[in-house]
């Protein structure tokens, strides 16, 4: 230890190359900014304008935009941390950060890779050595079947000997696959031979463990943190329970209900774990918590900086960045275990351009708008995409993270729902609306969080009603693209007139307009009568009762606000429009309201071409070829014949479906007037 | 402490604008003015009912009709060719109101004023419910009407043409005559010819003379299936030439996009139709010439309640009123910077701004005398000088009479102020807020010296003069006959003479009269005067201000 010690001393670590791309990657760079380290960004095609690109020192493009081609490159990314003359990297999470080929490439190149020894990466990547080591060093393991000998008897035995209900799980598996349950003994033998099978076919392997299987338990890991000095730490728990296709959204620190002995337990059993691996940098120790008993579990360890870290550090006022740069450098952990306070309560929301209500799929496309709540002391707003660019069908579809620390967790949860709330997205469905509902599900709030909360709470997450648009939604949404469009006619005047204010005046009389919405597949209207009075309507949704309605908008920073008082009802909402779309934001999130396109534009813009019923040419020429014979089965917009005119060629094509009837009697080469027909479809007149 | 503050609030406006605020506070509770304001209010709701009556357009099942065929209302199409939220003056909605053997409301065509894409444009359209559209004596007096205020104020006129044409059993009060219907189309020829653009919307029928209206304009657009222009429709064709044909194969969007080049657009319903109107509108590369002088960057309100109006001027226009009260609720921050304060007394002239723009305000205070007129005169050349618009604000009984007034000169001195009126170039917006008798009509600028606009408050009476002087004048020359006659003249035989002139005064000195037959561009309520004036005002202003070369004046 003590010639590590002199080694890593003089390593200098004053520009270093983030191997990664979107928030983390900006996350990283304000610390190093903040340590006077320089920064080298790299890209791939889909993220040349990309806002981590921007914010670093220099930037190197690396490759096409899968990330396959670029951020998975390890060769060209060590390229260019040699070109840069960038002392060490930092891999974030995801893409090489648990790479240990990478990892060993680096310290070949003598370059710094910011996480643990490869070694340490390698052990906890495959479960049965983890959990061996883990099982060795006092760590809590689920009881299992993690041997070597692979017979049917002996699985078998080892089955009943752990009891059921049964995880099988293939040694080499991931992601859940070659993972079985077996409810009881029958299942036991088809789900093992199931399991087998789809590891074989995925992983080229058949071994199996064997593990107890704990029903809807809880995830709970522990953030530690280990120094070349061999120095280890824990910086309490997360609670990571409530998950979506086995993906986190959102997450929480500490964990809610734990006893303070439980927590000092896991935490030392994360400690523990690192120590036994050898572990440098951070990492997590993940641990499966039973709901009732709290007893728990080593599940595996992460070996890198995770999209969660945040909270710990909201609850602990550290920058596990920072930590990471220095321990990289050869430095003593900063803090000793005893130094470690716990503080408050923080909460994580992870913004996703998903669907919640089609099974979470992610969605790609881009942010027309994007506001989101402005940070502030206990407020942290992470996110690597800006207003008016793209979320990559490349890449994970993660807009921001929100993370917000209260004094306790029902503080921390009202903030979180009320900074959800300011959340401006279009352009791209998020999961926003999800998150401001499961933050306030009772169980939720009660702290009854476990793996299988979503669809357990199935009902209250997504009600019913959510696909019903309430008269007042229906109220602001039609006078809120009624008065902005008011607005932008305004502004959008080409002279100064005389500057009396357009308030849709009639003599006499009131304007009265019935504007047709569209919300969740259903058609509905709604009927605008101004009256006299200033900012003041009578407003009808479909044939229901008549209100009026005092409505006006208001610019702010944060965009465009509408008021409205709406029978005794006062209410003040955001709203947006965009494109044919009317968003209004308030505390229970986003509503988007449809204005059906006219008519008009709903049908083809070809589409007074198409009225022509038959093939003729366009212009005075000579027949160049026919395409087609009699009795030809056509389709729209499949080329008929060829006329050259003025040495231009001009490809007649069918204007609708059907069935040629007639060739017109012309040969190659004829000359064809202008409108002359010279295929003729069925039913032509 | 509301009056000290109100107080203070004038008095750095006063410092800051050099114009001082007028006008009083009112004592809202005293029986005059409750007295008054109940009888406008009645006068008022009374034009709101008939107003939304006339809108309805045609019957019932004419109505029905119309919409089932997938057509947009006339004020629906006018809605949503106009910007969202766009103010829309519209113009004589009550025309030929009880004129004809079954009603015609609004004389068929709605004209109306509104921003598309931010340019004030005019906007003709017929109501096809009423009366298929046919034109009437008064649809063609709407419509050239309309086509003046284009033409003067220089507007882009759109015209939604849904129309049968001239209705035929009043041809001869609708084809030959020089202000007949020949006339909509030597318009569009010198508008064009000026460079104010024309449009049309072939929504409907357009026959015979109808089909100019397309033919003449600089772009047209027509809806297939639905707009058709044609010299004579399949009926009369059949009838002259003996060929069979359908109307859109004679004269629809096919037939004048493709074919004849007739029109320029193709349109697919109302609504698309109205879409490529605006967007002919937005590629006008039209810029307004709007001389916004001196125009201030904040625009004011006037510090009285507007609403005051109805108290201050009730429906009896003999009660006197200080007509200072009645600009002071209608001019930007009720300043009003007055001239010749002290002479003319009968005769208020000032400068005031509305919505920021100067205008030269000229209201009665009673009868006009000598020195009132040449007040007038004087304030009406100081206008033409500075080339600020006349507001007139027109409540006159006439010229005062008797020997001292014409011996004072009353007559040349009349004379001066109508030469003044008649000779100004510029905008001139006249309110009838009260009585319009003789000469007083004249020279308060009345429908025969071309104001820009004129209005009328549903209070108003317009006559010669008034119905008991018209009565008792006529009484005396029938008493003076019956003497000469040796006949006896009984208080009997003057009621006789008198009930039906009495009668006929009253029925044709109403507002309703006056706006069936186009004496007037409207009856507007009191409370809506300084939006209507704004408007009509920043209608105007899209022309140049014209020079004023006054005749002799005689002195």
């Amino acid at each position: 230890a003590q010639q590590l010690k002199e080694e890593v001393r003089r390593r200098e670590i004053s520009k270093i190359l983030i191997a990664n791309r979107g928030e983390i990657a900006c996350r990283v760079m304000r610390t190093a900014k903040k340590l006077g380290v320089r920064t080298v960004a790299v890209y791939s095609d889909a993220d040349k304008n990309a806002m981590h690109v921007e914010m670093a020192d220099e930037a190197y493009h690396i490759g096409p935009a899968p990330s396959t081609k670029s951020y998975l490159n390890a060769t060209k990314i060590l390229e260019v941390a040699k070109k840069s003359k960038s002392q060490a990297i930092h891999p974030g999470y995801g893409f090489l950060s648990e790479n240990v080929e990478f990892c060993e490439k680096c310290a070949s190149e003598d370059v710094v890779f910011i996480g643990p020894p490869p070694t340490a990466i390698r052990d906890m990547g495959i479960k049965s050595t983890s959990k061996a080591i883990m099982s060795a060093a006092g760590v809590p393991i689920v009881k299992g079947y993690h041997g070597e000998e692979q017979s049917i008897e002996k699985l078998t035995a080892e089955a009943q000997r752990i009891g059921f209900p049964l995880m099988i799980k293939a040694v080499r598996g991931g992601g859940g696959k070659g993972m079985r349950i077996a409810m009881t003994e029958a299942d036991f033998l088809p789900q093992l031979e199931s399991a087998k099978r789809e590891s074989l076919k995925s992983f080229g392997d058949d071994n199996m463990l064997l593990e107890q299987y704990i029903t809807d338990p809880r995830h709970v890991e522990v953030q530690v943190f280990a120094d070349m000095h061999g120095n280890a730490v824990h910086l309490f728990e997360r609670d990571c329970s409530v998950q979506r296709r086995h993906q986190k959204i959102i997450e929480e620190a500490p964990a809610p209900g734990l006893s303070e002995e439980t927590r000092r337990a896991i935490g030392e059993a994360a400690v523990r774990a690192a120590k036994a691996v050898g572990y440098v940098g951070a990492g997590t120790v993940e641990f499966i918590l039973h709901r009732q008993t709290h007893e728990f579990h080593f599940m595996e360890m992460n070996t890198r900086l995770q999209v969660e870290h945040p909270i710990t550090e909201m609850i602990t006022g550290t920058d596990l960045v920072e930590w990471q740069l220095r321990v990289a450098a050869g430095e003593q952990l900063p803090l000793s275990q005893e130094e470690i306070i716990r503080r408050g309560h923080a909460v994580e929301c992870r913004i996703y351009a998903e669907e919640p209500r089609a099974g979470f799929l992610p969605r790609a496309g881009t942010l027309h708008r994007l506001r989101q709540p402005e940070p502030e002391e206990f407020v942290r707003v992470e996110t690597g995409v800006r207003e008016g660019q793209e979320v990559s069908v490349h890449y994970d579809p993660m807009i921001a993270k929100l993370v917000v620390w209260g004094r306790d967790r029902t503080e921390a949860l009202a903030k979180t729902r009320a900074k959800l709330s300011e959340y401006q997205v279009a352009g791209l469905e998020t999961n926003v609306n999800f998150l401001l509902r499961l933050s306030g599900a009772k169980a939720f709030v009660e702290g009854d969080v476990h793996t299988a909360f979503i669809p357990q709470h199935e009902l209250e997450l997504f009600p019913k009603s959510d696909s019903v648009l309430s008269e007042d939604r229906a109220i602001q949404a039609t006078l809120g693209h009624l008065l902005s469009s008011q607005v932008a006619n305004t502004t959008n005047d080409s002279w100064k007139g005389i500057a009396v204010a357009p308030e849709g005046w009639r003599p006499n009389y009131q304007l009265k307009r019935t504007i047709p919405l569209r919300f969740d597949e259903k058609d509905l209207s709604v009927t605008v009568e101004n009256t006299s009075k200033h900012n003041t309507y009578r407003v009808q949704v479909n044939d229901g009762e008549w209100y009026e309605v005092e409505a006006s908008l208001q610019h702010t920073e944060k965009g465009l606000r509408l008021n409205t008082l709406i029978g005794d009802k006062k209410s003040n909402v955001g709203l947006l429009t965009y494109d044919q779309q009317v968003h209004v934001y308030d505390e229970n999130g986003q509503t988007v309201v449809e204005l059906p396109r006219p008519k008009f534009q709903a049908a083809s813009g070809a589409d007074a071409a198409a009225s022509a019923n038959s093939a003729s040419s366009p212009t005075p020429g000579i027949l160049e070829r026919i395409l087609v014979n009699k009795g030809d089965k056509v389709v729209k917009g499949q080329p008929l014949f060829v006329v050259i005119a003025m040495k231009m060629e001009y490809v007649v094509r069918s204007p609708r479906d059907g069935v040629v009837a007639n060739l017109a009697p012309f040969k190659l080469g004829d000359a064809v007037g202008k409108g002359t027909q010279v295929v003729m479809l069925e039913g032509d007149s | 402490m509301l009056k000290l503050v109100r107080g203070i609030r004038r008095l750095n406006q006063c410092r800051h604008n050099h114009a001082t605020v007028i006008g009083t506070e009112l004592n809202r509770s005293d029986p005059y003015y409750q007295e008054n304001k109940l009888r406008m209010d009645e006068l008022v709701d009374d034009l709101r009912q008939k107003t939304n009556d006339a809108i309805k357009g045609g019957p019932e099942q004419a109505v029905k009709r119309h919409t089932a065929r997938g057509k947009l209302l006339v004020r629906d199409r006018i809605n949503r060719l106009v910007d969202e939220g766009s103010d829309v003056l519209e113009l004589s909605t009550l025309a030929a109101t009880d004129m004809y053997k079954g009603q015609v409301p609004g004389a068929g065509i709605v004209t109306a004023i509104g921003k598309v894409y931010g340019r004030d444009c005019m906007i003709v359209a017929n109501d096809a419910t009423v009366k298929g559209g046919t034109y009437f004596p008064m649809t063609v007096k709407k419509h050239l009407r309309a086509q003046a205020i284009a033409q003067e104020c220089r507007l882009p006129c759109i015209y939604l043409v849904d129309s049968g044409g001239a209705h035929l059993p009043d041809q001869a009060d609708v084809f030959p005559d020089r202000e007949h219907f020949g006339r909509i189309f030597y318009n569009q020829a010198n508008m064009s010819s000026e460079g104010i653009p024309q449009i049309a919307v072939v929504m409907g029928s357009c026959t015979a003379g109808g089909a100019y209206i397309p033919s003449m304009s600089d772009e047209s657009i027509i809806i297939k299936n639905q707009g058709t222009i044609f010299l004579a429709g399949p009926p009369l064709v059949k009838a002259a030439t003996g060929e069979t044909v359908s109307a859109e194969d004679l004269g629809g969007a096919d037939l004048h996009c493709r074919r004849s080049g007739v029109t320029d657009h193709y349109a697919k319903d109302d609504e698309h139709a109205l879409n490529v109107a605006r967007n002919v509108v937005a590629n006008l590369n039209w810029n307004s010439e709007q001389r916004a002088r001196n125009q201030t960057a904040k625009v004011d309100d006037p510090i009285h309640d507007i609403s005051d109006l109805h108290g201050i001027v009730g429906a009896n226009i003999q009660r006197p009123y200080d007509i200072r009260e009645v600009i002071a609720r209608l001019v930007d921050g009720s300043r009003f910077h007055e001239f010749k304060e002290l002479y003319g007394e009968t005769l208020v002239t000032g400068f005031a701004t509305m919505y920021g723009h100067p205008v030269g305000v000229i209201g009665n205070n009673g009868v006009i005398y000598s020195e009132a007129a040449l007040k007038g005169a004087h304030f009406i050349q100081l206008c033409a000088a500075r080339k600020i618009p006349l507001l007139f604000l027109q409540n006159i009984t006439g010229f005062m009479v008797g020997q001292d007034a014409e011996a004072g000169g009353i007559a040349k001195n009349g004379a001066k102020l109508v030469t003044a009126v008649s000779c100004f170039k510029g905008p001139k917006i006249t309110v009838l807020i009260g009585g319009s008798f003789g000469a007083g009509n004249y020279g308060m600028c009345g429908r025969a010296y071309s104001p820009t606009f004129l209005y009328m408050w549903p209070n108003a009476r317009i006559s010669v003069m008034g119905g008991p002087q018209a009565a008792t004048v006529l009484s005396l020359i029938a008493k003076e006959k019956a003497e000469r006659e040796g006949k006896p003249w009984t208080d009997e035989d003057e009621k006789k003479v008198r009930a039906p002139v009495e009668k006929m005064f009253e029925k044709e000195g109403r507002p309703y009269y006056s706006t069936a037959r186009l004496w007037d561009d409207g009856i507007i309520a009191p409370t809506d005067t300084r939006k209507v004036i704004g408007l009509s005002l920043s209608a105007a202003l899209n022309a140049p201000f014209r020079d004023s070369k006054f005749g002799i004046f005689r002195m």
